[in-house]
């Protein structure tokens, strides 16, 4: 049974991952939705950073911000991406003591 | 003659793909670091659910979706019919068809044997690497550095979805608590160097932000993400110009 479920799960997945391989070479976009498609990145960091930082600690939504804030700081100086991972660890490790 | 030139230019082919796997693993690192601790809580979670260490990995090998994994162990600890957590499942990661659409219209001249694998390598944390770094997609052995990071981040879940099973709990709580920010903090490692460069990107995000909070407060997480992500990156239609874009 749970097999079954992993299969299912894996399919369900896996479609919608692989479609966009098929349809770019079939589809000619329009300039438009070019640059909506390019924007994209940009648009999926910020709705996977927010609101979800917040249940780093889900009992304290200020500790998430803070690490964030700490990695905000520490990329706008321009430090290694995992640089920037470490300081927000350390930071939330040193709030949560 | 020939042949010297010949040899050269299969050196230089040689060394173009093994500069590009290079780049590519050192630009998986960070998704280590974020992928190791929660790969272990979910196989702590899904042995705990009732799950063998051998479902435990296959689930990782096969779905390789975390948020979804976890998702999945719980409802199976809850006693959930199959088709439900198959549901869940599709509506929670039905964000990656958007992300795909996005990473396969920059790998248009890859060729279907590169794009079918690197797709089905696609979560939230290879598509943001990725999709930050396109200039390898038009490098010479670029997809050698796309398939690199995916595999890094792909080695990294299933070993760590494995010991988790095996193991148990092994990382002190305060750690994988304060290991919990690694993947927003690299998410937001990748945005600002974009911000930097050109400052609308930040608009872009902060309004994906801003529609993904009010779409949670009354759709699930995995629609509200995929709203936020297409009407932030519509707002980048008109803000970003040609040359970004």
């Amino acid at each position: 049974m749970i097999f079954f479920i992993i299969i299912g799960m894996a399919l369900v997945t896996m479609i919608p991952r692989v479609l966009p391989a098929y349809i770019v070479d079939k589809v000619h976009f329009p300039n438009w939705v070019n640059k909506w498609l390019n924007a994209i990145p940009y648009a999926a960091l910020g709705a996977l950073i927010f609101p979800g930082i917040l249940s780093v600690k889900p009992e304290q939504p200020m500790v998430g911000i803070l690490g964030g804030v700490v990695a905000i700081i520490l990329a706008l100086f321009g430090l290694n991406v995992i640089l920037v991972v470490l300081g927000a660890i350390i930071t939330v490790f040193i709030t949560t003591l | 003659m020939t042949s010297k030139v010949a040899s050269t230019t299969t050196e230089d082919t040689s060394s173009a793909r093994l500069r590009m796997i290079q780049r590519g693993i050192a630009k998986g690192i960070p998704i280590m670091f974020g992928y190791l601790p929660i790969a272990l809580t979910y196989g702590v979670l899904a042995k705990q659910a009732g799950l063998t260490v051998v479902e435990i990995t296959l689930m990782s090998v096969f779905v390789f979706a975390g948020a979804s994994q976890f998702m999945a162990a719980s409802m199976m600890a809850l006693g959930t019919g199959a088709m439900e957590i198959i549901i869940a499942t599709f509506v929670l990661n039905f964000r990656h068809f958007v992300m795909s659409l996005s990473f396969m219209n920059r790998l248009k001249g890859f060729g279907q044997r590169w794009k079918v694998p690197l797709s089905l390598g696609l979560t939230d944390e290879t598509f943001a690497v990725a999709s930050i770094h396109t200039k390898e997609a038009k490098q010479e052995k670029g997809a050698y550095f796309y398939a690199a990071l995916i595999l890094t981040a792909y080695t990294s879940w299933v070993i760590g979805s494995f010991m988790g099973g095996i193991l148990g709990d092994i990382i002190p709580a305060a750690l994988s608590q304060s290991m919990g920010i690694a993947l927003y903090a690299m998410f937001i490692g990748l945005l600002i160097p974009s911000v930097k460069k050109e400052v609308k990107v930040a608009l872009i995000a902060i309004i994906a932000m801003l529609i993904n909070y009010m779409c949670q407060l009354f759709m699930s997480e995995g629609w509200a993400i995929v709203t936020g992500t297409l009407i932030g990156a519509l707002a980048g239609i008109h803000l970003l110009g040609d040359q970004e874009a």
